[in-house]
């Protein structure tokens, strides 16, 4: 898939644990291991509990793994302090899920989008109104907006501004939380359609983190599925469709609603709730509600095997088939 | 901004910042006010007049006219009362944001202190710091704040926690703000407003500890024209000359309703609006 | 005859109308959608079904008639009789409707008690039977747990018994399956269309979500700006219709083996 393009940021066995009552603790996440590629989007899907949100944080130094490393270009970010991580910020922007809280709320336009420039020091406040001008430009938006204020733009329009404060400091990265998912379907169409123009523009390279696996197979050249703090699977965006072997993938294909869909099929469900992410049992973390569980699944948790380039899975029925 | 429907809309508002403006203005013009008589002097001749039209507030038993040291009292304990609530404004802001923003150790050896702090009834703590130090109204001042400090302090954590983990917070670290720029541009202002408010009503009560301090001896000392100790030299002759107490206690009275409704009606105002 | 019958109805909110010129004919067992974007005006036709506007809300023109009566010449006592017997509505976050400090089996039996006068140990039964006739498991746990013990699914499908409770005739939903995760969601839409099956309940849904809308419907409603823009049986939504906004809204929606970004 991307043997042209080079590994900008890679997780190594990141794994982040929280303290919980009684000695226990709470695996947010579980040895994941992922690789981003310059000019490329990978997509971290999963359901709410699955460590997508933790992972994130990681990535963008809001927090840092309890094992593990994280790489930005060879250097590892998870041992950055002080001066030297917030320098390192610049690489990594990130744009957030709810619109209404993204900003401060008594900051005009024209602040928020020039700031990250002003912490720098790479402008002076004087050129604070040509920047935003431009920036708002890039992202489709009238540069008469920069007088105004957050709550008096749409979901929409605050996301685009969100984006431009992201792209402000030019970054290789820029991370998505589920920066769609509170929008309307047709805004968020426009919204995927700027992100995506850019990427083609400026070979930024994006995480796309969500919860909608439709959305994200359209969106992301590689697709990483998560399940209670593990990636699950691995594989391209385009073949996410055809080619999933994962139980967990194909239960959340199949419990997706499309329109497209043959309705004369009875929706699949999964019955049963996940386990509390603080008792996990051993073993594979998704045996209680797979289908196909069989006793080594109890026993033994399934590494991430390469089924083919760039599509990997953890699942003990890969290891049947293999023989 | 809307300085104008503000005033028309607040009536407790202006009325009771007019008079307090009329108790800071008596107490900077004193001399004007006194028509020039003076607050430590007095005629040992006159001692323990009633009121009459040269005192109109009497005299005290050292012969010095009451009304020109009630006026010149309001000095002592308005600038003593506003460098008490500056005071623990500052000490309990900076501690607060602090123990709220870094959070872990800091956080928590802050608040211990605190705790500390709250664990002894107030004035008998600034009674005891009071006097190990010795009587004296900058002494009095110190001990009040020791002891009062920690509401802001808790306040300003709070106020701080709020927001701590607000998206635009952590937008503002990513997009690699410096620690000072966070502090003074998010946390501050979002807890300076509530704080300010709070000190506004804390204003009456802060007078009233101070006057307290004094009246038992551990403030203000003689021959300082300070309410508070006005009213303990005035105990002793409390049946034959009752006006040396009168006066100086409706003095506080008044400055204290007045500083106390001021409070109110800015929380009034303030409160409804924010947020 | 029609169950449910909204005849040009205009829901206004401070004497500014929001809602234009509603019409509705739903009859008994149907499952009806009401979809479209924020702003389209969904939740406001649903809640003025049952009287539940928030402040500032009225209907101000037109006539919503359930079986035959005139809802909109109802009291406060005959709106609380009606809800939760005839007419049961579900939220989005059925979680945030239950009161924290109190168990499932106390909120649920201080519901059945304000239908029924019976002891409050015959409701406890009642309420658990309906659970377990809403195929939740451990429903003896359930009642004796607190809202925030249970996961959200958890929570809506207590909230779905509930309402359904009294067999009530018409089941409004607003946006019953928005909060949550997709694999719950496929549960809980299994659940409602289930409900109609069996109980012959009809389900007014509010969503915007066009895939369970279109899986669930007999007939879908797309509403715009407070009108109805285009209506019609699943299969003319899906593939006739030639209204420019569903068109659009269709190709907005996100599909497994649809169009591709990157």
């Amino acid at each position: 898939m991307s043997e042209k393009s080079e590994v900008i940021l890679e997780a190594k066995h990141v794994t982040k644990k929280f303290p919980a009552a009684d000695g226990r603790f709470l695996l947010a996440n579980n040895n994941v291991n992922l690789k981003m590629y310059k000019g490329k989007t990978l997509g971290l899907v999963g359901e709410s509990g699955c460590g997508k949100s933790t992972f994130m944080k990681l990535l963008v130094s809001l927090d840092t793994p309890t094992e593990g490393q994280i790489l930005y270009r060879g250097t590892d970010i998870t041992k950055l302090k002080g001066e030297k991580l917030r320098q390192h910020r610049k690489h990594i922007q990130m744009v957030f899920q709810d619109p209404a809280s993204s900003f401060h709320p008594k900051m005009k336009i024209r602040d928020i989008v020039c700031e990250p420039l002003l912490n720098f020091g790479k402008i002076r406040k004087s050129e604070k109104t040509e920047v935003c001008r431009k920036l708002l430009e890039m992202v489709e938006l009238p540069g008469e907006y920069m007088d105004r204020y957050p709550h008096s733009l749409s979901g929409g329009q605050r996301q685009r501004v969100a984006i431009a404060r992201a792209l402000a400091l030019e970054p290789e990265i820029i991370i998505l939380d589920e920066a769609t998912a509170a929008l309307d379907v047709s805004v968020q169409k426009t919204i995927i359609e700027l992100i995506t123009k850019l990427q083609r523009e400026k070979n930024i390279t994006i995480g796309f983190i969500c919860h909608d696996i439709a959305l994200v197979q359209s969106v992301a050249h590689q697709v990483a599925v998560m399940y209670l703090g593990n990636v699950v699977e691995e594989i391209p965006g385009h073949e996410l469709n055809t080619k999933a072997v994962h139980p967990y993938t194909k239960a959340l294909m199949g419990s997706i609603f499309d329109i497209h869909m043959d309705y004369s099929r009875p929706i699949e469900s999964i019955e049963s709730e996940p386990p509390s992410p603080l008792d996990l049992p051993k073993g594979c973390p998704f045996q209680e509600r797979c289908g196909y569980r069989m006793d080594v699944c109890k026993k033994e948790a399934p590494r991430m095997a390469e089924i083919a380039p760039g599509h990997s899975a953890a699942c003990h029925l890969l290891n049947l088939t293999a023989r | 901004m809307k300085k104008k429907n503000v005033f028309l809309q607040n009536k407790t508002f202006v009325i009771f910042s007019v008079l307090a403006a009329l108790i800071i203005l008596t107490a900077i013009f004193a001399p004007l006010v006194t028509g020039g008589a003076d607050p430590v002097k007095g005629v040992l001749a006159d001692a323990l007049l009633p009121p009459s039209k040269e005192h109109i507030f009497g005299t005290d038993k050292m012969g010095r006219d009451i009304f020109t040291r009630v006026i010149y009292g309001a000095r002592v304990s308005l600038s003593s009362t506003f460098a008490v609530v500056a005071l623990i404004l500052i000490v309990g802001t900076i501690t607060g944001i602090t123990a709220g923003y870094f959070g872990g150790w800091v956080d928590a050896v802050i608040m211990r202190i605190a705790d500390m702090m709250l664990a002894f009834p107030g004035l008998v703590l600034a009674l005891a710091v009071a006097g190990i130090m010795g009587a004296s109204i900058k002494n009095a001042i110190i001990a009040i704040v020791a002891v009062s400090w920690t509401k802001y302090a808790r306040l300003a954590r709070s106020l701080v926690l709020r927001i701590r983990n607000c998206d635009y917070v952590s937008a503002a670290v990513v997009t690699g703000s410096k620690t000072s720029h966070i502090l003074f541009r998010y946390m501050l202002p979002n807890a300076l407003p509530t704080l300010l408010v709070t000190a506004a009503t804390d204003i009456g009560s802060m007078m009233l500890e101070l006057a307290a301090m004094s009246f038992l001896g551990f403030g203000a000392l003689p021959p300082a024209p300070e309410w508070g100790y006005m009213l303990n030299e005035g105990r002793a002759c409390m049946q034959t000359a009752p006006w040396m107490m009168i006066f100086p206690g409706l003095a506080i009275f008044v400055v204290v309703v007045v500083f106390n409704m001021l409070g109110d009606s800015i929380r009034d105002i303030l409160d409804p609006r924010d947020e | 005859m029609d169950m449910l019958k909204l005849t040009d109805v205009t829901i206004s909110y401070k004497n500014v109308p929001t809602v234009k010129n509603f019409n509705l004919d739903m009859k008994s067992g149907q499952i009806v959608s009401l979809v479209g974007e924020s702003g389209s005006g969904k939740t406001t036709v649903i809640r003025a079904i049952l009287g539940l506007l928030p402040g500032g809300g009225k209907v101000t023109g037109g006539q919503i008639l359930f079986e035959g009566t005139d809802l909109l010449s109802y009291t406060q006592n005959q709106w609380r009789k009606l809800r939760g017997s005839d007419i049961s509505m579900i939220f989005q976050d059925s979680g945030a409707m239950m009161n924290p400090t109190k168990k499932i089996g106390h909120i649920f039996t201080e519901y059945i008690l304000t239908h029924e006068k019976i002891s409050k140990k015959e409701a406890w039964d009642k309420g658990t039977r309906m659970l377990e006739r809403m195929r939740l498991p451990s429903a003896d746990h359930i009642m004796d747990s607190y809202s925030f013990q249970l996961s959200g699914g958890m929570r809506q499908r207590v909230g779905i018994a509930m309402g359904m409770t009294y067999q009530p005739k018409l089941l409004l939903a607003d946006e019953p399956t928005s909060a949550l995760d997709v694999t719950t969601q496929a549960q809980i839409v299994r659940q409602m269309v289930q409900l109609r099956d069996n109980y012959h309940t009809g389900i007014l849904m509010v969503t915007h979500n066009l895939g369970v809308a279109a899986y669930m419907s007999d007939y879908l409603i797309v509403m715009k700006n407070g009108k109805i823009e285009d209506q019609g049986t699943r299969e003319y939504i899906l593939n006739s219709s030639v209204n420019e906004y569903t068109k659009k809204l269709l190709k907005a929606v996100p599909s497994l083996g649809g169009e591709r970004y990157v």
